[in-house]
């Protein structure tokens, strides 16, 4: 069997692995376009943190791992597929044969609308490439400014202020995490980083960058703040666009059914670049995080080597992110459900916050600001659809004991 | 034989002498909020329940650590943090379902059980032998691995 993996970020990795285990004979080749040994993107901010060095953002720390497993490695662009022949196309115009091919080449950021955004010194932050770049310009002392304050702009926004830079936030949206909370714990970590010495501009845009040595960012209101360096953060979408001229169905994502497998039956994909099912809503969506990636690496590659026999009940998407030292998370349903309930306890001076959602007696989603305690027991109580019974009184007297709730209701010793 | 650690939560007492050796043996210091093992309290019922990590078989949070700074211990059984490989995303302390994995803000890394490297204090400190370390084949320890199924509806433990 010849086994092509295409996409070296943990989804293909992981994927890789899991082939090898169940198949201890199999030809796996692993496809990466970058050069760097396969690395794990979400390792990038503690890498500008200074907390690792590169090698620390390694997915597999060990020398010569890849041999070891017998996980044949190619650093090429993919360009094409012609699925009907079971044929890859490289950008080296070379061709290679499969008989089960993975995607998993993940996502790419999207550059926003607005002219300037080539010029040198605006950069994403997506590859170890752009991570040496913003390192070389985000020194001590420098002006940056982020856009987009979503996710992944509030976590490099905590390796930036470490840096020791001057920091501008803009964020389009009225609050920052727009797509993790709500309103009010929104605000609340925006008056978090302004208290921390970050000026935050939500409400506004950025209209154009303009050359120069600082570079200048206009904004809607006029106002233009003068950069060393720009740091675009304004969403990502699945890399799909070699798939154009293929027979693979794409929507936001690569199309799959529940065993991950694409309209090709050859083809399977994973990661960020699959439009995999989501556990709460049971609806397939691009979720581009790191643990629904390894977690579609792991499926999809069983259901290659053993013929769609293990189905993906989907993945609870979930988050955490520490600003400055004030955690947040949020699973599932945060944002509640229709004939659902929920309860809130807030304490803005403490920055605390958290939010329960409950469809009947089942948790389906929380969020929280400065809770990290047992946290995880909420994805332990929202996949298990544990019934909670009398536990959801108490916890909407005392949201804090979730991990009493499990110990009751779920593991049954109270 | 690996071996396992067996709460039997009906004979604590609440005397939190679990929490105090697991926070000196791993931070030096006597402090329950830096302990490993943590025992919940039910005021109406009166009762206190110890728990922690169970190492289980899926070991979510091993799996979904972006820099491969959980380990199996091969000797223990025990899921290991490597504090140099952490960078303190926190991802595993909400990948585990059992809320088992903690972050901790002095270190800016992780912690869970680690099992003691195979002498686990907890379960000496405990006067009226809540703990046991024993074999991990004994029916309390597949006791335990089905409390870890029960919140595990997702593929890898089917297959
Ligand atoms: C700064 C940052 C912080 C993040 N923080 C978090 C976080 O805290 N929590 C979280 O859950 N997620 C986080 N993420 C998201 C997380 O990193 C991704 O969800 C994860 O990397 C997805 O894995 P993947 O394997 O699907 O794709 P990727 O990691 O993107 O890997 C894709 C691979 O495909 C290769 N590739 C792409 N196109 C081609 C081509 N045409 N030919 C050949 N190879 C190709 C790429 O080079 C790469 O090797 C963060 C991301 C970033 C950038
Ligand atoms: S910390 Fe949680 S996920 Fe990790 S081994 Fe222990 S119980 Fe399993
Ligand atoms: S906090 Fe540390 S151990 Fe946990 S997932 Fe992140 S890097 Fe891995």
């Amino acid at each position: 069997m010849q086994y092509i993996v295409a996409g070296a970020g943990p989804a293909g990795v992981v994927a890789c692995e899991t082939i090898r285990k169940l198949s201890p004979d199999a030809s796996i080749t692993l496809i990466g376009a970058e050069p760097e040994p396969p690395y794990s993107r979400m390792a990038i901010p503690y890498l500008l943190s200074e907390i690792i060095a590169e090698q620390g953002t390694y997915l597999r720390k060990t020398d010569g791992y890849y041999e070891q497993m017998n996980i044949n490695r190619l650093q090429q662009r993919i360009s094409g597929i012609d699925a009907s022949a079971s044929q890859l196309k490289l950008d080296n115009s070379e061709s290679l044969d499969f008989d089960r091919l993975l995607l998993a080449t993940g996502a790419i950021p999207i550059n926003p609308p607005i002219p300037g955004v080539d010029l040198e010194g605006v950069r994403h932050c997506w590859t170890l490439e752009d991570a040496r770049e913003i390192a070389a310009r985000a020194k001590s002392g420098s002006s940056v400014v982020l856009m987009g304050a979503g996710f992944i702009g509030c976590i490099i926004l905590e390796s930036l202020v470490k840096r020791g830079v001057n920091l501008t936030v803009v964020e389009r949206g009225d609050r920052m995490v727009p797509r993790m909370m709500d309103d009010t714990a929104g605000n609340i970590l925006k008056q978090w980083c302004v208290d921390k010495g970050v000026r935050v501009l939500t409400s506004h845009s950025i209209t154009a960058i303009e050359a120069g040595e600082p570079l200048s960012v206009v904004l809607d209101s006029g106002e233009s703040l003068s950069a060393d360096l720009v740091i675009l953060a304004t969403g990502v979408h699945s890399n799909i666009d070699y798939l154009q001229d293929s027979s693979i169905e794409t929507d936001q994502g690569i199309l799959v059914n529940g065993y991950l497998q694409t309209t090709h039956p050859a083809v399977y994909a994973a990661g960020d670049v699959a439009q995999g099912r989501d556990f709460s809503t049971g609806e397939f969506t691009v979720q581009a995080i790191q643990p629904t990636a390894v977690e579609h690496g792991r499926v999809a590659a069983t259901n290659m080597v053993q013929d769609n026999t293990l189905e993906h009940q989907g993945s609870l998407n979930m988050n955490v992110l520490d600003t400055l030292g004030l955690i947040s998370t949020s699973f599932g349903q945060w944002m509640g459900v229709a004939g659902g309930d929920s309860v809130c306890i807030v304490d803005r001076e403490r920055y605390k916050y958290l939010n329960l959602q409950f469809k009947d007696d089942v948790l389906v989603g929380i969020s929280s600001l400065g809770h990290t305690e047992n946290i995880g027991v909420a994805r332990g109580l929202i996949r298990g659809k544990v019934s909670l019974g009398q536990w959801k009184v108490h916890l909407q007297k005392n949201p804090e004991r979730l991990m009493e709730a499990w110990l009751a209701c779920s593991v049954g010793v109270a | 034989m690996q071996k396992a650690l067996l709460i039997d939560p009906d004979k604590c007492t609440g005397c939190l002498q679990c929490e105090l050796a697991c926070s000196y043996e791993h931070e030096g210091v006597f402090n329950p909020s830096k302990s490993r093992i943590r025992v919940f309290t039910f005021h109406q019922e009166g009762r206190f329940v110890p728990y922690t990590c169970t190492q289980c078989a899926e070991a979510w949070c091993q799996q979904a650590c972006p820099v491969d700074a959980i380990t199996l211990n091969s000797e223990t059984g025990a899921k290991d943090v490597n504090d140099s490989a952490c960078v303190g995303c926190k991802v595993c302390t909400i990948a585990c379902p059992f809320g088992t994995v903690n972050y901790n803000h002095s270190t800016g890394k992780v912690i869970k059980c680690d099992l003691c490297g195979g002498d686990p204090k907890c379960v000496s400190a405990c006067p009226t032998q809540v703990i046991v370390y024993v074999d991990a084949d004994q029916t309390g320890y597949e006791k335990m691995r089905q409390w870890a199924k029960q919140t595990d509806n997702s593929p890898a433990a089917s297959a």
